[in-house]
Order: structure tokens, then C-alpha cells, then sequence
């Protein structure tokens, strides 16, 4: 139900941000300056998401942005910037780039701006952050409410892992084939870390936390157009995208959690599965498999349900046994535990959880406590199930959850 | 860029006479040096003497005050250093990772101070 000008503020928001995160890139690319880089556009970018859903996005929307930069002030800010030299090299990054807006367009530079804020040597905790404020222009409170801690706290982090980019020598490039592999998985992990956390808020009833999912998407979508031949880019996209399909189908009109295996699969959005599938197909097309391709399988094959009516717990069990080869998880034990429960009865996927009984990890984790209930109950031993219920849900955050569970809890009759 | 790579390891493990291991270590050494001379990006580097010839010298109150003994008890000490021409910290990991240090104990990767003034 989006009326005309909300369309035009999506549109010249989306806009300012790809011009945004362009920018940035572009210049700190070159001075590894990156909160310089941000200070001189944090004035036009706010312009921009002020202006542009009523004049409509200009022609060359990073040239807009670089006038105003530099109209509202550019000099302050380099006034603001602690080296000299830092202070020079904008101003003649600054001629560099309008010299060549003038006849062609900006090097998409924000790929390798996302290697750097995934770099090793950064701190893994901050890179979603890193990632979402300058690629993106959040600032640092949004950051902080949606990765629940405190904005004094996420400010002071983000600043400290610019400084580090920039006093440590990190580069801004796309590293060689040799070590790709591992230091893509860092950024994937980062974006799909963004995802996760919108994800853990499926009423959307957080805001900000809900676009976050969608912010998640948008950045999978910018690493698989920079990196179209990178199987797990794509997988992960298909990955975020499936989980996206289902948004709706996750909670009952009346705010209720309802399982995957009960929603109403009419509810899933055909398109976003589409596209999802059509990655997917393409990612293959490489022949090199992976944890996100792995896992947009499993969705795929929970998607399939449309189709057939069923699902295929023995492929999806497959599937879990080869990402717990290549990707040993808790979550990843705990997911394949609950497929050999569906393909092999609760017995075997209560044996597979109880392998996992010594790790300390699990004790905090909800979804382990949850499905460990439910394959108790399914066995008939209810004191067992009850007793795992309260800890899953002592441990859960989202109250349609807690409700979901609080039911099944009650539905184990005895105590 | 120019970094410090600043060699630690643990003091104790290393006996006070040569052996065989010991001949191994400096070979190691040896060739690493040579390597990093070649490609252009030594700048300086050295082997320091243990801990226990080291002598601490603080001044307060315009007094001087010299002790004996390491600077704090860790388990391990740096144990030598060199000084590098590095492209980007990558480059200097890169150097660091070679270095025989990174195998026996922590090589840790410093940048230096540039006088941009």
C-alpha cells in the first residue's frame, strides 16, 4: 500500500545511498581516510535524502553530492581533519573526481571498501557495523539499537576500527585468488550477520531492526552484481532471499509464532523464491560448494513443500550431513539433528543432540533447548520435555516465541 | 609504509649453548634476512640479547633510577626485531608470516610513525 510519494522517497533514498557509499569508497580508497571521507559527505548525503524525493534523483547523482560537498563547506571539514596532509589530499581527490564526473562515471570502489572493513585485522564483532555505516550511512546509534548496545559504546568501536584502518596500513582492494576464499567469507559472514539480526525480529515490530534484514539483502545483492562469479555470493544471497519469502507466513494474523513445517506456504512470496532458486542454479553452475550454498539448499528444499506438498527430510538431512563436513557448527549439528529426528524418527535426532551434550556453547542457546523439547515429548517422556521447554524458554527474547513454546509446554499434560 | 616487526618468544625454552636447533634457528634467520633484503623491504633488524642482560632506567623527581631485570614478567620476550618497507599492512603480515619468529613464538606487526609535517 505504498502511495506515490512514498515510492519517490524510497527511490531517492536508495539512490543517495548507492551515490553515498560510492563516494566514500571512492575517496577512501585513496587517503585510507575513511571517517574523513564520511565528514566530508555527511552534510550533502543529508541534503540529499532531504531533497531528492521532491526534485526527483539528478542525472549524476554523485556529482550532486560532490557540489554540495563542497558548497556547504568542504573546507570546514578539512579544517576538522587532524593531518595536513590528510587535508590535501581530499582537496586534490576532490578535483580528481570532478574532473572525471565530467565525462564519465565513478569506479564502483565499494567492494574493495568492504574488504577492508572485513579485513582480518579488524575486529570480527564491528565489521557488520563498519560495514552498514559507510557503505550504507547509517549512523552509529541506529547501528547500536539494532545490534543492542549502547550508541556511546558502538560509536566509540566504530571510530577505533577507523583509525585502524587507516594508522594499520589496511587495504582497500580485492585480495588475490589465493587468499579470496577465506577474506570473502569475512564479508559474507558481515552481511550475513546484518540479515541475522533483522532476521531475529520477524514482526517487524522494531523498525529498525526489521530493515536490517533488508539492508542485509540489499548489500548481498551489491557483492553478487560486483562478484557475479563468486558461487558463495550468490549462495548467500539465495540464502537471505528464501528465508525473506517467508516473512509474512511466520507469524498467524493474530502476532503467533506458526513453525516452518506449519505455514502456510500460499503466504511465501513466489518471486523472491524465484529468484532465489535461479541463484542458486547459477551458483552451481561453478562447481565449488559452500556453507551458504549448503544452507540456500536447505531453504530451497524447504520451499519445494509448494510444489510437492511435502518435504524431503532425507535431502535436507544430506544436505546438513555436507555442511557439517565443511562447517562445523552447534547451529549447524543442531539444525541436522532435527532433520535425522524427521527423516529417521526422534530417537535418532534426540541420539545426534545428546552427541552434542559437552558443549558449553549450547547451554545458552534456545534453539537447542527447544528442539531437544520437542523430540522428548514426541518420545513421551514429559518431565524431560518440561523441563527443557522452561529453559528454552527462560531463553528466548521474542515473545511469540516464548508464547509458542509457553503452549507447548502447557500441551505436554502431567505437570 | 614502514613497520616494525617485533619478534617475541619464551626465553626459557631456548638453551644458553648452541645445538643443533639453535644452528637451525639462526639459518632460518639467515635466509629470512636475505630474503627481505632482496626484495628491497629491509630496513634494519636485530637479535636481542635475554632479558636478563636488560637494565631498566627511569627518571622521576629529576632522579634516576636504573634496575636490573626485565620489564614486566611475561612469558614471552621480545627477542629481536626488524624494520620494514611494507606496500599496505597485508604486505607486512605477509613478511611477518615468514618470519621464523611466527613459527616458535608472536611476530607483532607495528606500523611507524610517518612525519607528514
Amino acid at each position: 500500500m505504498q502511495d506515490g510519494a512514498e515510492v519517490a522517497r524510497a527511490a531517492a533514498e536508495g539512490a543517495a545511498r548507492q551515490s553515498y557509499g560510492k563516494l566514500v569508497a571512492f575517496l577512501a580508497a585513496r587517503t585510507r581516510d575513511v571517517a574523513g571521507a564520511e565528514d566530508a559527505l555527511a552534510d550533502a548525503f543529508a541534503a540529499a535524502l532531504e531533497r531528492w524525493p521532491q526534485t526527483g534523483v539528478p542525472q549524476k547523482p554523485e556529482a550532486w553530492l560532490l557540489t554540495v560537498a563542497r558548497r556547504r563547506g568542504i573546507d570546514a571539514v578539512r579544517r576538522r581533519l587532524t593531518s595536513e596532509a590528510s587535508r590535501d589530499h581530499l582537496r586534490l581527490i576532490a578535483e580528481e573526481m570532478e574532473a572525471r564526473m565530467v565525462d564519465e562515471d565513478l569506479p564502483d570502489e565499494r567492494l574493495r571498501l568492504m574488504f577492508a572493513c572485513a579485513h582480518p585485522a579488524i575486529e570480527a564483532g564491528v565489521r557488520a557495523p563498519l560495514i552498514l555505516q559507510t557503505i550504507l550511512g547509517f549512523d552509529a546509534a541506529t547501528i547500536a539499537s539494532a545490534f543492542l548496545v549502547s550508541p556511546a559504546t558502538m560509536g566509540q568501536r566504530l571510530v577505533r576500527a577507523k583509525t585502524r584502518i587507516r594508522e594499520t596500513g589496511i587495504p582497500f582492494r580485492v585480495p588475490e585468488r589465493a587468499e579470496l576464499g577465506e577474506r570473502l567469507d569475512a564479508v559474507l559472514e558481515a552481511i550475513y550477520a546484518t540479515f541475522a539480526e533483522g532476521w531475529s525480529d520477524p514482526a517487524g515490530t522494531e523498525t529498525r531492526r526489521r530493515n536490517l534484514a533488508t539492508e542485509g539483502i540489499w548489500l548481498g545483492r551489491l557483492v553478487a552484481s560486483l562478484m557475479p562469479d563468486e558461487p558463495e555470493a550468490l549462495g548467500l544471497l539465495a540464502l537471505m532471499l528464501f528465508a525473506e519469502a517467508r516473512r509474512v507466513a511466520r507469524r498467524s494474523t493474530e502476532g503467533d509464532f506458526v513453525p516452518l513445517a506449519e505455514q502456510d506456504c500460499q503466504l511465501w512470496d513466489r518471486t523472491l523464491i524465484d529468484e532465489a532458486e535461479a541463484l542458486l542454479s547459477h551458483a552451481a553452475t561453478k562447481a565449488v560448494i559452500g556453507r551458504y550454498q549448503l544452507e540456500a539448499a536447505v531453504q530451497s528444499a524447504h520451499a519445494a513443500r509448494r510444489l510437492t506438498g511435502r518435504t524431503d527430510w532425507m535431502a535436507i538431512r544430506e544436505l546438513y550431513d555436507a555442511l557439517h563436513s565443511i562447517a562445523d557448527s552447534p547451529v549447524v549439528a543442531i539444525n541436522r539433528a532435527v532433520a535425522v529426528a524427521e527423516a529417521d524418527g526422534a530417537a535418532a535426532g534426540l541420539a545426534a543432540l545428546y552427541v552434542l551434550g559437552d558443549d558449553k556453547r549450547l547451554a545458552d542457546y534456545q534453539p537447542y533447548w527447544a528442539a531437544r523439547a520437542g523430540l522428548l515429548a514426541r518420545l513421551g517422556n514429559t518431565s524431560q520435555a518440561a523441563e527443557a521447554y522452561d529453559r528454552a524458554i527462560g531463553l528466548e527474547r521474542d515473545p511469540a516465541v516464548r508464547r509458542f513454546l509457553q503452549q507447548r509446554r502447557a500441551g505436554l499434560g502431567g505437570n | 609504509m614502514r613497520y616494525m616487526l617485533l619478534i617475541y618468544a619464551d626465553e626459557a625454552s631456548m638453551p644458553a649453548a648452541p645445538t643443533d636447533k639453535t644452528y637451525e634457528i639462526s639459518a632460518a634467520y639467515g635466509a629470512y634476512t636475505e630474503r627481505l633484503k632482496n626484495s628491497g623491504a629491509w630496513l634494519a633488524g636485530a637479535r636481542l640479547k635475554p632479558t636478563q642482560a636488560a637494565t631498566l632506567v627511569r627518571m622521576a623527581n629529576g632522579k634516576t633510577n636504573v634496575l636490573d631485570g626485565p620489564y614486566a614478567d611475561t612469558k614471552e620476550q621480545l627477542a629481536g626485531f626488524f624494520i620494514i618497507e611494507a606496500e599496505d599492512a597485508d604486505a607486512a603480515i605477509a613478511w611477518a608470516e615468514r618470519c621464523p619468529g611466527a613459527g616458535t613464538g608472536t611476530v607483532e606487526v607495528r606500523p611507524i610513525w610517518e612525519h607528514t609535517m
